[in-house]
C-alpha cells in the first residue's frame, strides 16, 4: 500500500540513516574503551547543538521510515487499508517521533 | 505392471471445494495437461479445466501443480512429479489445483478478469501518437530502449508471475508482476505516446513500489522473463519523474 511519495520517504530516510547509525556505532565502540558512565554520556551531550541535530534527525528519520514499514506490514498482513490504514500510519510515526524526541530532549537539553 | 500417477486435483466452486483423486497410467513425455485430459477423458467428464494451444503459446492452461504456478502444457510429469519414499516406483504423486490469487469458477478454472482489469489499471495498453493515414514509425532494433522493451514483450498473459506473486496474494490492490512488466515495456515503446499517463497509473498505491523483489515472479515465468527487473525499472521511472517535477 505505497504510493511513489511513501516509498521515496521511506528510501530517502533510509539512505539518511545509513550515517547516522554507523556514527552511533563508532560512537559506542570508541567511548566505552576504559569503562562508561551516565555522567561521562550527558558530559557529551548535554548543550551540544551537534548532538542534538544528529539524534533529532535520527529520530525524525527513523520515525518516517518506520511508520511506513509498519504501514506494509499492517495492510499485508491485518488488510487494514483506507483512512484507518493512514491514521494507523501517521499515529505510528507520531507515536516514534514523540518516544525519540523525548530521549533526545533528555540526554541534550541541559 | 505399468506405473500409475496417483493425482489429487482440486475441484468444486468458490465457496465448495473438495480435493478428489484419481490413479492415471504413466506415460513417457507426459505433461500435466495429458493428465488432466486424461481425467476428464476417461474418468470424469465434468471436470472443468482450460487449455488451447498445447504448445505453450495461448497462456491458458496455467495450473498449480504440486504447490507452484505452472504451463500444464509444457510441463513434464517426470520433472515435477513428487516421488514420494519409495522413489516413484508406484509413479509417484501430484496435485493439481486452480491457479492462486484469483477466484475459482470451477474445478481448475479460474476467473481471469482481476488479473487483465490490471493490466488496465497499470496503463498497460498502447497509447497511439499516429493514425493510419500516417507513415508508421522507424523502430531501431539497437537502440537501449527497444533492448529493453524487446525483453519483456514474450508475455503470453498466463497468469503464472500473478500466481506466483506473495505481494499480490497479501496486497490483493497491487497490480502484479505481468501487467507491470507490460508498462514497463511500453514506457520504453516510441511508438507509446502515454509515458505520462502509464507513471501516473503504476504511481498509485497498488502500483509498483509495492514489489518486495522477492523474485518469485522472474522465478517461475515459463517464457523466462523478468518483471523483478522490470518492475525495478519502473520503480526508477517513477522515482526519477518526482525529483523533475519538484
Amino acid at each position: 500500500m505505497l504510493d511513489v511519495r511513501l516509498y521515496l520517504a521511506q528510501r530517502i530516510t533510509a539512505l539518511l540513516m545509513v550515517p547516522f547509525v554507523l556514527v552511533h556505532l563508532a560512537v559506542i565502540v570508541w567511548a566505552v574503551q576504559g569503562g562508561l558512565t551516565a555522567a561521562e554520556i550527558l558530559s557529551r551531550t548535554q548543550g551540544s547543538p551537534f548532538w542534538m541535530l544528529f539524534y533529532g534527525g535520527f529520530v525524525v528519520a527513523a520515525s518516517v521510515h518506520g511508520a511506513i514499514g509498519l504501514r506494509v506490514i499492517a495492510h499485508e498482513w491485518l488488510g487494514l487499508r483506507g483512512r484507518v490504514l493512514g491514521g494507523l500510519t501517521l499515529g505510528l510515526g507520531l507515536v516514534l517521533l514523540g518516544l525519540g524526541m523525548r530521549a533526545v530532549i533528555a540526554v541534550v537539553v541541559a | 505392471m505399468a506405473a500409475v500417477l496417483q493425482v489429487t486435483v482440486h475441484r468444486g466452486t468458490a465457496g465448495a471445494r473438495r480435493a478428489e483423486r484419481f490413479e492415471v497410467p504413466s506415460e513417457a513425455n507426459q505433461t500435466v495437461l495429458d493428465v488432466v485430459s486424461w481425467i476428464q477423458q476417461n474418468a470424469d467428464p465434468t471436470l472443468s479445466y482450460r487449455f488451447a494451444c498445447r504448445v505453450g503459446m495461448c497462456g491458458s492452461c496455467a495450473m498449480m501443480v504440486n504447490g507452484v504456478p505452472r504451463w500444464t502444457c509444457r510441463t513434464h510429469v517426470q520433472k515435477v512429479v513428487d516421488r514420494g519414499r519409495n522413489g516413484g516406483r508406484d509413479g509417484g504423486r501430484i496435485e493439481i489445483g486452480p491457479l492462486a490469487n484469483l477466484p475459482v469458477i470451477k474445478d481448475l478454472a479460474v476467473d481471469m478478469a482481476p488479473f487483465f482489469d490490471k493490466w488496465v489499471a497499470a496503463g498497460a495498453h498502447h497509447h497511439p501518437t499516429a493514425t493510419r493515414a500516417d507513415a508508421p514509425s522507424p523502430v531501431r532494433p539497437d537502440s537501449a530502449a527497444r533492448e529493453v522493451a524487446n525483453a519483456g514483450i514474450e508475455c503470453i498473459n498466463c497468469a503464472v508471475c500473478y500466481a506466483a506473486c506473495d505481494t499480490v496474494a497479501h496486497n490483493p490492490d497491487y497490480l502484479g508482476p505481468a501487467a507491470l512488466q507490460r508498462a514497463w515495456t511500453l514506457l520504453n515503446d516510441d511508438r507509446d505516446g502515454g509515458h505520462e499517463a502509464i507513471l501516473d497509473a503504476v504511481s498509485g498505491f497498488g502500483g509498483c513500489h509495492n514489489c518486495h523483489s522477492i523474485g518469485s515472479c522472474t522465478l517461475r515465468c515459463p517464457n523466462e522473463l523478468d518483471p523483478m527487473t522490470a518492475i525495478a525499472g519502473l520503480k526508477r521511472a517513477s522515482a526519477r519523474r518526482v525529483w523533475r517535477r519538484g
